[in-house]
C-alpha cells in the first residue's frame, strides 16, 4: 500500500440537479428491493381484492341490466371498471406513501436529515420522493392490468395511456399530501382525518364504480375538485376509446397544474424544515 | 364495570371470580374504568379523529346506495321480497363498521400504545394490572363502537331505511358483534411482532368486508365459494344485521348470535392466557 492511498480526498461532487433526485430514488430502491414483499398486500392484493369483489362479483350481478347498459355505455362492468380501478388504486398508493412514511423520514427514522446532511438538498429529497411513488404507482399498476387482462377486462391498448394517466394522478394526489405531511409535528389525528373526511370520499364519488351523475346534483361539485374524477375521465377515454380531445386536454391540465404546484410546494416545506 | 360483565352475563361478584379463576394474581384489580376515563380525556383532544370514525360508513352508503343503487335497482331481501339496494347495504356497512371500528382499536391502536407510545407500561405502575387494562381497552372500544352504530342507524333510520321496530335490537346486536371482533383481536395483537405481521390484519378484514354479503347477495358465488363465505365471522353479523333491520326476524337468527359467543369465549381466553405475554414482556 502506497502512501497517496492514505491521503484523505473529496471522493466526489456535489450532484447535479438531477442525479441529487435519484439518489434519493435509489435509497427508497435499495429499501424495496429487500422489503417488497411487506408491501405486496397492500399494494398488490388489496387493488385485486377490489377488482374481484366489484369487477367480478358485482359485475355478475349487474350484466345486463338496463341501468348497467346505460351507465357503462354498452361495454361490459369489468372493462369499464377497469382503467377506473388503475387510478384509483393508484391514488390510493400515492395518499399512502406520501403520509406516514413522510412524516417518518422527519421524526421517526431521520432518513431526511441523514440525507441532508450530505450534498443533497431539501427539494431533491422532496422531488426524490414524489418520483419513487410515481416509479412505484406504475409498477404496481403494469401488474395490475396483467391481472385484469387475465379476467378479460383489457379491450385495448389504450390501457396503457390509461396507466399513464393514472400515475399522473397518482402525483397529483401524492404533491398536495407531501407537502401537507411535511409541515406535521405528529400524526395525532391528521391523518385520519386526511383518509376519511379527503381519501375515501374521493374514491367513492369521482365516478370509479358508477357515473358521477347518478349522485344528488348538490353531490356532484365534489367530483369535480377530484383528481381523482378528472383522471377516471381520461384513463376511461383511453381505454375505451372515448376520447373528446378539448375535456382530456382540460383534465391533464388539471392533474398537471396540481404536480407541479404540490410539488413546488413540498420541496418549499422540506426545505424550511431541513434548513432551519 | 360494564366490561366486565359482558363475557359471561353473570352477575358482577362471580364474573369478577370468573376473571381471578382465569388470570394470575395481581392481574385484576377491578380498576377497569381508569381506563375509560383515560380514553374519553384522550379523545377529548382529538375529537375530529373521534368523528371521523362515523363518517366512513356513512359516505359509503351515500356513494354506492345511491350509485350502485341505479344499476342494480332492487333485491331479494332475507324473506325474498324486493328491498332497495340502499336498504340491502346499509345492515351490511352497519356490521362491517363494527368489525372494522373493533379490529382496528384491539389490533393497531393497541399495538401502538404498547410498543410505541408505551402507555400501559406507565399504567402497570399503578394498581392497574393487565387484565383492567385488557378491559378498560374493550370496554372503550365498545363504547366507541356504539356510538358510531347509533349515529349509523339514526342516518340509516333519516334515509328511511329502518321499516320494522326489531332494528332496535340492531343497535345491541352490533355491540355483540364488536365485542367478538375485538376479542379475538386482542387476542391476535398478542402474536404480534412487528408491523409487517398487521398486513395479515388487512389481509382478514378487507376480503371479509368485500365478499361476505355486504355489497351483493350470496348468490352471485357458485356453490363451493358460497360455504366458504358462510363461515365467515362477518357473513354472520350482516344476516343478523339484514334480519334486524328489514324486519324479518326468525330462529335462524340465534345461530348468528351463538356464533358470536363462540367467538367471545375463545378471544376472551386467549387473549387472558396471552395478557401476560402481550404486556408484562
Amino acid at each position: 500500500m502506497t502512501a497517496p492511498e492514505l491521503v484523505a480526498r473529496s471522493t466526489g461532487r456535489a450532484p447535479g440537479a438531477v442525479r441529487g433526485v435519484l439518489l434519493v430514488v435509489e435509497h427508497a430502491w435499495v429499501w424495496y428491493r429487500r422489503n417488497w414483499r411487506a408491501t405486496v398486500v397492500s399494494s398488490v392484493l388489496q387493488p385485486l381484492l377490489f377488482l374481484l369483489a366489484f369487477g367480478i362479483g358485482f359485475g355478475s350481478l349487474v350484466q345486463g341490466g338496463v341501468g348497467t347498459a346505460a351507465a357503462t355505455g354498452g361495454v361490459g362492468y369489468l372493462v369499464w371498471l377497469a382503467p377506473a380501478l388503475l387510478a384509483v388504486s393508484a391514488v390510493q398508493t400515492a395518499a399512502f406513501e406520501s403520509s406516514y412514511p413522510v412524516l417518518s423520514g422527519f421524526k421517526w427514522q431521520r432518513h431526511y436529515h441523514g440525507m441532508t446532511a450530505g450534498p443533497v438538498s431539501p427539494a431533491q429529497v422532496a422531488l426524490g420522493h414524489l418520483a419513487w411513488v410515481a416509479i412505484k404507482t406504475a409498477g404496481s399498476g403494469a401488474v395490475y392490468i396483467g391481472v385484469i387482462a387475465l379476467f378479460g377486462g383489457v379491450q385495448s391498448a389504450g390501457i396503457v395511456v390509461s396507466l399513464i394517466v393514472a400515475v399522473l394522478t397518482g402525483a397529483a394526489v401524492a404533491a398536495p399530501v407531501t407537502a401537507f405531511s411535511a409541515t406535521l409535528e405528529s400524526e395525532g389525528a391528521a391523518f385520519s382525518v386526511l383518509f376519511r373526511f379527503v381519501v375515501i370520499p374521493m374514491t367513492l364519488f369521482s365516478g370509479t364504480f358508477f357515473p358521477v351523475d347518478r349522485l344528488p346534483d348538490w353531490v356532484q361539485p365534489v367530483a369535480w375538485v377530484s383528481p381523482l374524477w378528472h383522471g377516471t375521465e381520461v384513463a376511461r377515454a383511453a381505454a375505451l376509446d372515448r376520447w373528446q380531445p378539448l375535456a382530456a386536454l382540460g383534465h391533464i391540465a388539471y392533474l398537471l397544474v396540481l404536480v407541479v404546484l404540490g410539488a413546488a410546494l413540498a420541496a418549499r416545506m422540506y426545505t424550511r424544515r431541513l434548513q432551519p | 364495570m360494564t366490561a366486565v360483565d359482558e363475557p359471561a352475563a353473570t352477575p358482577a361478584a362471580s364474573s369478577a371470580a370468573l376473571v381471578r379463576l382465569l388470570v394470575p394474581a395481581g392481574s385484576y384489580a377491578g380498576r377497569s374504568h381508569a381506563l375509560l376515563i383515560r380514553s374519553a380525556t384522550a379523545s377529548r383532544r382529538a375529537w375530529l379523529a373521534f368523528v371521523s370514525g362515523f363518517s366512513e360508513p356513512v359516505f359509503y352508503l351515500l356513494a354506492m346506495g345511491q350509485g350502485l343503487g341505479s344499476m342494480v335497482g332492487t333485491l331479494p331481501g332475507p324473506d325474498g321480497a324486493p328491498i332497495s339496494y340502499a336498504a340491502f347495504i346499509a345492515p351490511g356497512l352497519l356490521a362491517a363498521s363494527a368489525m372494522n371500528g373493533a379490529v382496528f382499536d384491539s389490533t393497531f391502536n393497541v399495538f401502538f400504545k404498547l410498543k410505541y407510545g408505551r402507555i400501559y407500561d406507565a399504567m402497570l405502575a399503578t394498581p392497574l394490572g393487565p387484565v383492567d387494562i385488557a378491559l378498560g381497552e374493550i370496554g372503550w372500544a365498545l363504547i366507541r363502537g356504539g356510538l358510531y352504530s347509533l349515529g349509523f342507524l339514526a342516518v340509516m333510520g333519516g334515509f328511511g331505511l329502518l321499516v320494522s321496530p326489531w332494528a332496535l335490537l340492531a343497535l345491541p346486536a352490533a355491540l355483540l358483534v364488536a365485542f367478538a371482533f375485538a376479542a379475538v383481536g386482542m387476542a391476535a395483537t398478542s402474536f404480534m411482532r412487528s408491523w409487517q405481521d398487521f398486513d395479515l390484519v388487512t389481509l382478514v378484514v378487507l376480503p371479509m368486508f368485500l365478499f361476505s354479503t355486504t355489497f351483493y347477495p350470496l348468490s352471485v358465488y357458485p356453490r363451493w365459494l358460497q360455504i366458504v363465505v358462510e363461515c365467515l365471522p362477518l357473513y354472520h353479523a350482516v344476516e343478523l344485521m339484514r334480519g334486524l333491520t328489514t324486519g324479518v326476524v326468525h330462529v335462524g337468527l340465534l345461530g348468528h348470535l351463538a356464533y358470536f359467543a363462540v367467538m367471545i369465549a375463545f378471544g376472551v381466553v386467549v387473549a387472558a392466557r396471552r395478557l401476560d405475554a402481550l404486556l408484562l414482556r
